[in-house]
């Protein structure tokens, strides 16, 4: 077998208060709102880590969404990384108390880019990825940093915040597209490309997936690794589909 | 008895339960005495090697591998556990390590860092560790590694791995074994890995 780092592929469970709320049209599942229940089919289905993205609206939610990781990672043995109302250095530790291995920051890393300096420096650059929110927009590099789920423009470049947030230390990018998000059209191509470019850390795309062939098309285009939801949710393709497609187009893959 | 050394590195309960499922009785401990009796000893790890070693110390936990590695009592170090094993690191500064294997751990030389994800090894002839997931991949989250000298280490059985450069994904002498990558986190393979550690106990 040759010795290359496999390509990852990533499913999203959107969560609040413990429980998943997103869409999810799974077969053999007794508690399709159990993440935990989720977690364990999508390890067992091959995924290669997994993501929670947090989007309770209550401090109360919050302890609920620390038990379900803990729950999550003393049943799934591949990776987890949490990402959603991370504030604060001390919501990053307790995330990681209770089992996560990576947290995502997004809109406190916007309004206080510091915060990516404290937590690489307390946790190590590889607990930290910056997901950023991007779309088209007659910025510098033709692409900008979006707040509110893409609906407002957060008034940045998105490749100088992407070099930003590598100069302070996160240890991977979560590009997704928010032109692409939900449409199924496939992923982003150019966006992948420019910021693949740039980037000295990996670059996890997301955003748009919605058949086979849009896989293999933003590895193509420089992608580590590849995040997607409603695709896996629904079973439009499976996670099993998806890693034989691209082991058969020639990319290294971990069945 | 299995026993996980806490001294202030990391998330311990996913290595727990990886650990529970072998069977045996995991406790986690930062208790000289109980991480000297234990059957096997883990020593996880995240962060800089030189923080690390310093919280290492602070427990006196580099005393506890030594005599456990001089008595022949199993111990396996992970991630940043096993970097700390060796001579030195280079990660923010010059840090001496525990010494266990000869060799420095340094910046790995690709062109993206860190190295994240599922990456397969070339595994040592003979290597108890991997019988049997010989083919299988596993979980990698580091920038800085050991480099595999072959010259270096000469009694031990090191596997390696590529990225950028080779260097070393496991190394096992004797009583005393450690992963660069996480085997709490590699799903079944790793879960194979852990079980065939615990039979050695």
């Amino acid at each position: 077998m040759p010795l290359v780092l496999a390509k990852r592929i990533i499913p999203c469970l959107d969560v609040a208060g413990g429980r998943v709320v997103k869409g999810v049209n799974f077969e053999n599942l007794r508690d399709a709102g159990d993440p935990v229940e989720l977690a364990k089919l999508y390890g067992q289905a091959g995924a290669d880590e997994l993501t929670f993205l947090d989007i309770s609206a209550s401090v109360e939610d919050r302890s609920t969404t620390i038990e379900m990781v803990s729950r999550t990672a003393e049943q799934v043995f591949i990776p987890l990384t949490v990402g959603g109302g991370i504030r604060e250095v001390k919501d990053v530790d307790q995330l990681l108390r209770a089992g996560a291995d990576k947290v995502s920051i997004n809109t406190a890393a916007i309004a206080n880019p510091d915060l990516i300096n404290q937590i690489a420096d307390r946790f190590g650059n590889q607990v930290l990825v910056l997901s950023v929110d991007a779309r088209r927009a007659p910025t510098q590099s033709g692409f900008e940093v979006t707040t509110h789920g893409g609906r407002k423009s957060a008034g940045i470049d998105a490749l100088t915040w992407v070099e930003e947030g590598i100069r302070r230390g996160v240890g991977e990018i979560l590009l997704n597209s928010m032109d692409a998000d939900g449409t199924g059209s496939g992923f982003d191509l150019e966006m992948i490309r420019a910021v693949r470019a740039i980037s000295s850390v990996p670059v996890i795309a997301s955003g748009g997936a919605g058949k086979l062939d849009d896989f293999s098309a933003a590895l193509d285009a420089g992608a580590d690794a590849l995040l997607a939801a409603s695709v896996f949710h629904f079973g439009t393709v499976t996670i099993q589909a998806v890693k034989a497609d691209l082991t058969a187009k020639g990319y290294s893959i971990r069945l | 008895m299995i026993a996980i050394l806490d001294y202030g590195s990391g998330n311990l309960r996913s290595a727990e339960r990886a650990f529970e499922l072998t069977g045996q009785k995991v406790v986690i401990t930062s208790d000289s005495e109980t991480a000297l009796s234990a059957d096997g000893l883990v020593v996880p790890g995240v962060g800089a090697f030189g923080a690390c070693m310093d919280q290492l110390n602070a427990i006196g936990g580099a005393e506890i591998i030594r005599e456990r590695v001089s008595s022949g009592k199993a111990t396996l170090g992970i991630c940043v556990g096993m970097q700390i094993l060796f001579s030195s690191g280079s990660e923010k500064g010059a840090h001496q390590g525990v010494g266990i294997f000869d060799g420095e751990v340094s910046l790995i030389a690709a062109p993206v860092l860190p190295h994240i994800g599922w990456n397969s090894v070339s595994v040592a002839t003979g290597s108890q560790l991997f019988a049997g997931i010989e083919d299988e991949l596993f979980y990698f989250v580091h920038s800085y590694a050991a480099k595999s000298d072959p010259s270096l280490n000469s009694g031990s059985k090191v596997t390696t791995t590529s990225y950028g450069e080779r260097f070393v994904a496991a190394i096992e002498r004797g009583h005393v074994s450690a992963t660069q990558f996480h085997p709490e986190k590699s799903g079944n393979a790793g879960a194979r890995l852990i079980q065939n550690w615990a039979k050695s106990l």
